[in-house]
């Protein structure tokens, strides 16, 4: 259950923003997930409201947007989606990838009062 | 709740200890300015966006990099030890513990939720150990990492071996610092570990199948178990043990003793 490790963690870093900034409310925070970053979607979701109570981010909403993994191909030079976590690449069926996209775990912006 | 400052964070939920200490440290360390009341009177612009793009595991991220950098500069090959509970991790640090003695000086950091156990088994080998008792925690993060290493006085030119806390899924998240990621599998797990868990293994740079000697016994294929893997990190690199028969033990020693001469 790192999820909640995670939550606490997007708690921490935008209360901390958000007091600097003087707000009284953090009424919500944007999140991008990639496919592949190893996060349950849900399972954070479940976290973030334990995670904020007590804090200015109490009854925030969680906006989260899911990036699409993607592959650069070493073999033939192609890019190509992933489609599940040990699929070939679809062009040459080699597994010589490098994942280019679907890693994130990032706070984009947060919205406050 | 937290004594120290009343947060939500249970107290104790972490304590760090050398084999026949008490466990009263409070290794966490949150920042103490939530919650605060906020009676002062500043005009507040409201609905405001901030922009802030920042990575979620940025402060592991930024304490695992301090760690890298004094392990560096001391030259220790740190290898962040991963797997299920049951793979046979603490057995196979005794007995490498015990092959290295006399060639180069070892420590661990030992991590499970709870007990002394593992630390009072590698204690006993002669090698220097602190337990990390995480609490319900699921995984090592980077500051139980630089905490623990402070109370280790680690040696310059040696090994530092992190036995992460069983579990597949969340140590593949919490960069430590480490040198390189070893996920380790026995032969009594299904030999598609790799499919079920794939990130683990796409993130560690070493694979030991361990418990080869039980290999006439059950149903695991290591060519299968190999293959499945490389689907996953076609760069993973992997070595067939057996830590209580010996099977395989020199080339994972001797996997060592070159890493730690090339750095």
């Amino acid at each position: 259950m790192h999820e909640m490790t995670i939550a606490v963690s997007i708690v921490d870093v935008v209360c901390k923003k958000a007091i600097k900034e003087n707000a009284i409310k953090i009424n919500n925070i944007i999140l991008e997930i990639g496919e592949l970053s190893g996060v349950m979607v849900d399972a954070l979701e479940f976290c973030f409201e334990a995670a904020t109570k007590n804090t200015i981010a109490d009854g925030a909403q969680l906006k989260i947007h899911n990036i699409k993994a993607e592959a650069f191909c070493k073999s033939c030079n192609n890019n190509f989606s992933i489609e599940s976590d040990f699929s070939p690449c679809p062009t040459c069926d080699n597994f010589n990838f490098e994942i280019t996209k679907g890693k994130e775990l990032t706070i984009k912006s947060f919205n406050i009062d | 709740m937290c004594d120290t400052c009343g947060c939500g964070q249970p107290d104790e939920a972490v304590t760090i200890r050398k084999p026949g200490e008490d466990g009263h440290s409070h290794p966490h360390h949150h920042e103490h300015d939530h919650n605060h009341p906020h009676d002062h009177s500043y005009s507040h612009d409201h609905n405001r966006e901030i922009v802030i793009e920042t990575d979620i595991l940025a402060k592991n991220n930024l304490i695992a990099e301090r760690n890298r950098g004094f392990f560096e500069a001391k030259n220790i090959f740190v290898l962040n030890l991963v797997s299920s509970p049951g793979s046979g991790k603490t057995t196979l640090l005794e007995k490498t513990i015990s092959t290295l003695k006399d060639k180069i000086t070892c420590a661990v950091i030992e991590g499970d939720q709870q007990t002394m156990n593992d630390a009072n088994r590698i204690d006993a080998t002669g090698a220097a150990v602190v337990q990390v008792n995480t609490g319900t925690g699921c995984h090592l993060d980077s500051e139980m990492i630089n905490q623990g290493s402070k109370r280790l006085e680690l040696k310059n030119d040696s090994i530092l071996f992190i036995e992460n806390v069983g579990n597949l899924v969340c140590p593949a998240l919490f960069d430590l610092g480490e040198t390189h990621k070893v996920v380790i599998i026995s032969v009594t797990e299904g030999d598609d570990k790799p499919h079920k868990y794939p990130t683990m293994f796409r993130v560690s740079d070493l694979c030991i199948i361990n418990k080869t000697d039980l290999l006439p016994y059950v149903e695991f294929d290591v060519e299968k178990c190999k293959e499945y893997a490389r689907q996953v990190n076609p760069n993973l690199k992997f070595i067939e043990i057996s830590a209580t028969k010996g099977d395989g033990m020199n080339t994972w020693t001797d996997w060592l003793l070159s890493n730690v001469q090339k750095q």
